[in-house]
């Protein structure tokens, strides 16, 4: 545990508050035969520490976002930057934790852990006892030995978040990373992902397709339009933290649910009218 | 015994203990009706022949010259295979350009080049290490090539993300991922050239089991065949045994399920 403290206090107070996110006005259309839009004209400015969920119907453009800001795709309208720095690629600045299990199967729950401390030139022995101090972090003392392929789904999800987590990004995109667990798995992983964001305030930009969860983890929550995916609404998320587990039955966390279910499904059965339509006349949709 | 006893038992059982001296009483039995030592004869021959054939010392001389070219050959052939198909797996233009070659060359049987490579090598060694090389050539490249174009973007855009630079990329991810199917070609890769040494020194060699089971077929010593066979099978199969055990240094993440 000081391992991650001392970390955390030996940064400058400017470089604590690091992490801002800054899109304006930005367009992404995805290459291909017509360049089909996927996103339009979406700004918006993500502080610091925040931890804020994008949420739409699906194929609404929220993966396609968070991989411009992730910088796989390049936007091809509007600036995208990070502390005021253009996004021009991946990097460690910002950690990525996938829906699909990324762990590299040749490496141990240990290893793949320490790879990012190797990659910034921290010595052997070092990066080891670091990477065991966040695999106990994440709850997983005693599986270093274990290549990923002998875990369950949940616990590589859990060398994941602690390996995108170890080089102390000022930034963490996730994109649906607990989409596949079974509920139970998820609501611990909520817990955890809770518990280790209060510990290093990284800026979370989480992309999910489940509401509770949004409403459970986020100060702000951004609902997404039918494609090309705009903004529809931005919703703070005014709910006290910690958040205990029963507040899911809340009437103010009810409340938000009904406003994004609302939002959602509205959006959701534009796209499907739409859909239906361009099915009913026979014309390509509209790139 | 409860149901998993049984079928532990069923699948540890060296069956083998009783499928070999089946198949020995079969071809004592058989050799026995023929009757003919030159068309099929019997184990006890056969066995009499091995322990006469290595009391004098040259079955161990054929073994070492056959086992010689084998490695010599498979050695040339995967330290050309294994980066050509990686730079091709890797780079389009290579791939575009060289690959439309190997297609071609592929289906032609190390057999066929034989006669090429009396008229290039002569007789001896030389053609030799070519047919083992070609043989295992083509099932290392192939492999290779397929563990080269294996690697997944999700693990390069996590290693990206990390911090992984050009090299390291290449050692700690391409290369990584390619090594699985190249393990396997270098396994199928020296069974072919094994096999091809054979065929090489039917015709192209004066020494090793080959050049020994074509010696003693033109004497009629069906015997020494025999032997000569059996070695060679026994020997294969030692080798793939011996990879196969291998493979949990070389791959430790497919050995270690729960």
């Amino acid at each position: 545990m000081n391992v991650v403290n001392d970390q955390a206090e030996a940064n400058t107070p400017s470089l604590r508050r690091a992490g801002q996110i800054d899109l304006r006005e930005i367009a992404i259309h995805l290459p291909g035969k017509t360049r089909f839009e996927a996103v339009r004209n979406i700004s918006a400015h993500i502080d610091a520490g925040e931890f804020v969920s994008i949420i739409g119907p699906s194929g609404c453009g929220k993966s396609t976002l968070l991989n411009a800001i992730a910088g796989y795709l390049a936007p091809s309208g509007g600036s995208l930057r990070v502390d005021g720095e253009a996004v021009t690629g991946p990097g460690p600045d910002r950690g990525m934790v996938f829906q699909h299990n990324s762990l590299f199967p040749w490496k141990t729950a240990l290893h793949n852990v320490a790879f990012g401390l190797k990659m910034n030139g921290v010595g052997y022995r070092e990066r080891l006892a670091r990477a065991e101090e966040f695999l106990r972090l994440v709850g997983l003392t005693g599986f270093s030995d274990r290549y990923p392929a002998q875990l369950s789904g949940g616990m590589q999800q859990r060398v994941e978040i602690a390996r995108a987590l170890i080089n102390n990004p000022r930034v963490v995109l996730m994109d649906e990373p607990f989409g596949a667990l079974d509920a139970q798995t998820r609501e611990r992983m909520q817990q955890l992902l809770l518990d280790i964001w209060g510990r290093f305030k990284p800026t979370v930009l989480f992309v999910t397709h489940d509401i509770d969860e949004a409403l459970i983890l986020s100060d702000r929550v951004l609902v997404m339009t039918c494609r090309p995916g705009q903004a529809r609404e931005e919703i703070d998320i005014d709910l006290p933290r910690p958040r205990p587990e029963n507040i899911v039955v809340s009437p103010e966390f009810i409340a938000l649910k009904k406003r994004c279910l609302a939002l959602v499904r509205d959006e959701a059965r534009k796209s499907l009218i739409d859909g239906l339509e361009a099915d009913r006349i026979q014309i390509p949709v509209e790139a | 015994m409860n149901r998993s006893g049984i079928s532990r038992f069923f699948t540890s059982f060296p069956w083998f203990l009783l499928s070999l001296p089946a198949l020995l009483l079969v071809w004592r039995l058989a050799a026995d009706r023929v009757d003919n030592p030159v068309l099929l004869p019997s184990p006890n021959l056969v066995a009499e022949s091995a322990l006469e054939l290595f009391g004098d010392g040259s079955l161990v001389a054929d073994i070492k010259a056959s086992l010689q070219r084998v490695f010599t050959g498979f050695f040339i052939a995967s330290t050309l295979a294994v980066p050509l198909a990686l730079l091709m797996a890797y780079f389009l233009p290579l791939r575009q350009l060289f690959l439309p070659l190997v297609t071609i060359l592929r289906p032609i049987p190390p057999i066929a080049w034989i006669p090429l490579a009396i008229l290039w090598f002569g007789l001896g060694d030389k053609p030799s290490y070519f047919i083992t090389a070609l043989a295992a050539f083509f099932p290392i490249f192939l492999n290779a090539f397929a563990g080269g174009i294996d690697v997944q973007p999700r693990h390069v855009h996590a290693a990206r993300f990390l911090g992984a630079g050009r090299w390291l990329m290449v050692r700690h991810i391409y290369l990584m991922s390619a090594l699985p199917h190249v393990w396997t070609g270098l396994r199928i890769g020296l069974g072919q050239s094994w096999m091809a040494v054979v065929t090489a020194e039917l015709i192209a060699a004066q020494s090793g089991l080959g050049y020994m089971i074509q010696a003693n077929r033109i004497n009629l010593e069906t015997q020494h065949v025999l032997t000569g066979m059996i070695v060679i099978g026994m020997l294969g199969a030692l080798m793939t045994t011996a990879l196969g055990w291998c493979e949990r240094f070389v791959l430790p993440w497919k050995f270690q399920r729960q």
